[in-house]
């Protein structure tokens, strides 16, 4: 009862004029950005953030959360349109929304992803509205130790289950870490790392500068090195009984579509797994569990339907540890992350007691976000294909005129906007050698709060290290974060071991 | 140079980096200070530390041919991707070398003038209105609506007129 109540002055909240007019823009500029190829969610609230500081933090979130949403779904419109997925979370649309386009039934693919991603998003936020409350209510429990343990934990998630080079991973992630530390120690006050006596760290380099700088700078290098051929947009006929058949046939993909929304959301939980991993399993369960797995690939509409699904439960899901624990599930979320702390709210358990209006209007307007994307994304389709047919010399430099005044705002000082070009740079170099750039955003968000918590926890014991395996709930946490890491490694050891004794004409 | 070589090129370069960041935090305590626990450059130190031994098992793995990249001779970056990423890199070290003297706006259109035009080759009205357009849009964003000034350099007077309409 106590959770309706809270939900119905969430919407009372979500539904405020300035909010639902955030929301609207939110969703419409989020469905861009999605459907541009190469630039996702990440990219749009990366280079958006800034420019929030004009409205109060509730209206922030639901601003950049509603661009997160509708960029989820805008992911789809390229993948289908162009064969380009608009980002990594919609890899798996293209398999089978591609050659639905290319039979002439792109219609049926976009009503697909769009059901798939309305169901999916449905699905997930009643999800996290029933798990939120308790997780912040457990969380309430959690001392600096536990704290540090979860930090632990969500690198743990990025090296275990990240799936690229580990020592390349734990570089990205101390990099990040080291970034965080620059500018005055927060315990004793002195200035640390301030690099050719330059007065611009004092200030420490924010967050932003490196998620500017990878996701703004970096991610067009990038794109401008990878699209350099030529670009083919299907065309689309919309008449409303064609797109009752579309409806009609996705009757086949509701198990799809629901399994897939379970499916999303829990993977998008844990850190590092996300929206990308989850939407490339769902699109695997759909075609094991599928009576003919064989049209999968050849324009399949659960093919559609079930990543769609996924990561859009995926991005809802990644929300929970965000805001319950103060943890983000992914890039986004670790963005958001940054934001609310610029915001000057602490994340974290305590938002759920302290500052109710801002999470529960923000729970309200997921719920809304999910209703006007779907609406806004079919009615603006034709405008979003003409809109893609922009050529990316035309994009890039607006991209990069963004990112510059939005890397100067937040500090007004352009000695941030030199370090954003420099990260833009040196990360799209280490991201070409297969450096995973996620961690290190992730890090640089984490840091100040892990190494606060560490040290926090040392200074309350008397300097006794043991405090973080005396305590259970810490040490569970520990031994879980432990365990993702060793757990991988063994297990490719064990398979380059199998492979030696293959090649040594031996039996594994 | 061969995605090979950049590998190794990178993870030397790194490691340089690692050792650089380890010296510059213990300018500060990097021991334990007695019941106080880690003193404070200890945190970015151990971390430079972590980074280096990274870099170390990267060139170790590249030197056994572990990784992917190590074992790639394709050339690590094309002529066209280097030509594309020069004048990218060039023009956005030019936009903000010139904010410094002419200030952001001035320096945005010169910027969008020679990207649009001399990189994607669109015709002189597009290159016009958008050049034009994005400047006075975003001082009519940041100036008048969120009251952030941004940099004028020595463009600063022509502004003074602009500002009694604003404020």
């Amino acid at each position: 009862m106590e959770i309706l109540d809270a939900l119905l002055q969430g919407f009372a909240t979500a539904l405020s004029p300035q909010n639902l007019m955030l929301m609207m823009l939110g969703c419409i500029i989020g469905l861009f950005v999605g459907a541009m190829p190469g630039l996702g969610s990440v990219n749009g609230v990366a280079i958006l953030l800034p420019v929030t500081f004009l409205v109060p933090p509730t209206g922030a979130i639901i601003f950049l959360a509603a661009v997160y949403y509708g960029a989820m779904y805008g992911g789809a419109i390229s993948s289908i349109m162009l064969g380009i997925p608009g980002a990594s979370t919609a890899v798996a649309t293209v398999f089978d929304g591609r050659p639905l386009a290319l039979q002439g039934k792109a219609d049926w693919a976009l009503v697909a992803a769009a059901v798939g991603s309305f169901v999916g998003g449905t699905v997930s936020v009643i999800l996290f509205t029933l798990f939120a409350p308790p997780l912040a209510d457990f969380a309430l429990k959690f001392g600096p130790q536990e704290e540090f343990a979860l930090m632990m934990l969500a690198f743990a998630t990025f090296i275990g289950l990240g799936g690229d080079d580990i020592p390349k991973t734990i570089f990205s992630i101390a990099v990040g870490l080291v970034l965080a530390a620059v500018g005055l120690d927060e315990i004793s006050g002195q200035p640390r790392m301030i690099f050719f006596d330059l007065p611009g760290f004092y200030h420490g380099i924010n967050f932003l500068v490196l998620a500017i700088g990878i996701y703004g700078i970096g991610e067009i290098l990038w794109t401008l090195e990878t699209s350099q051929g030529d670009v083919k947009v299907s065309q689309a006929s919309f008449a409303a009984k064609r797109i009752v058949d579309a409806f009609k046939k996705l009757k086949a993909s509701i198990v799809t579509i629901i399994s897939s929304s379970f499916l999303g959301y829990f993977v998008g939980i844990l850190p590092a797994a996300g929206a990308t991993p989850a939407s490339l399993m769902a699109y695997g369960v759909a075609k094991t569990m599928s009576k003919d797995p064989n049209t999968f690939g050849k324009g399949n509409m659960s093919g559609v339907a079930a990543p769609e699904t996924a990561n859009n439960a995926a991005s809802t899901g990644s929300m929970l540890p965000m805001i319950t624990l103060g943890i983000p599930g992914s890039p986004t979320t670790a963005i958001l992350l940054g934001g609310m702390i610029i915001w000057g709210l602490r994340p974290g358990p305590l938002l759920f007691v302290n500052q109710p209006e801002f999470v529960w209007g923000l729970i309200g307007s997921l719920y809304m976000a999910n209703f006007f994307t779907v609406i806004i994304n079919i009615a603006f389709i034709p405008l979003f294909v003409s809109v893609l047919k922009l050529p990316f010399t035309i994009l890039a430099p607006i991209i990069f005129v963004l990112c510059i005044v939005g890397g100067y705002a937040p500090t007004q000082d352009l000695h941030d906007v030199w370090l954003i070009v420099i990260f833009g740079v040196v990360f799209y170099l280490l991201r070409k050698l297969n450096y995973p750039v996620a961690p290190a955003v992730l890090a640089i968000v984490l840091g100040p709060l892990t190494e606060r918590a560490l040290r926090q926890s040392l200074v309350a014991e008397q300097g006794d290290i043991t405090t973080f395996i005396e305590r259970p709930l810490s040490a569970t946490i520990l031994v879980l974060a432990v365990l993702l890491i060793v757990l991988p490694a063994i297990k490719m050891a064990r398979q380059k071991n199998n492979r030696t004794s293959v090649a040594d004409g031996k039996q594994p | 140079m061969t995605t090979r070589s950049a590998e190794l090129l990178m993870a030397v370069l790194m490691g340089l980096l690692s050792v650089f960041l380890m010296w510059k935090s213990a300018e500060l305590e990097i021991g334990w200070i007695p019941d106080r626990g880690p003193g404070g450059g200890a945190w970015p130190f151990w971390l430079s530390a972590v980074m280096l031994a990274c870099c170390i098992i990267t060139i170790f793995r590249w030197w056994r041919k572990a990784t992917p990249e190590s074992r790639s001779s394709v050339e690590f970056m094309d002529k066209n991707t280097r030509r594309i990423n020069y004048i990218t890199v060039g023009s956005l070290v030019a936009l903000l070398g010139l904010t410094h003297i002419i200030g952001i706006y001035f320096s945005i259109f010169l910027f969008l003038l020679f990207y649009l035009r001399f990189v994607g080759r669109h015709s002189w009205l597009l290159t016009g209105t958008l050049s034009v357009a994005s400047p006075v849009f975003l001082f009519f964003f940041f100036e008048a609506m969120l009251k952030i000034l941004l940099p004028k350099g020595y463009s600063e007077p022509l502004f003074y007129p602009l500002y009694q309409i604003i404020y």
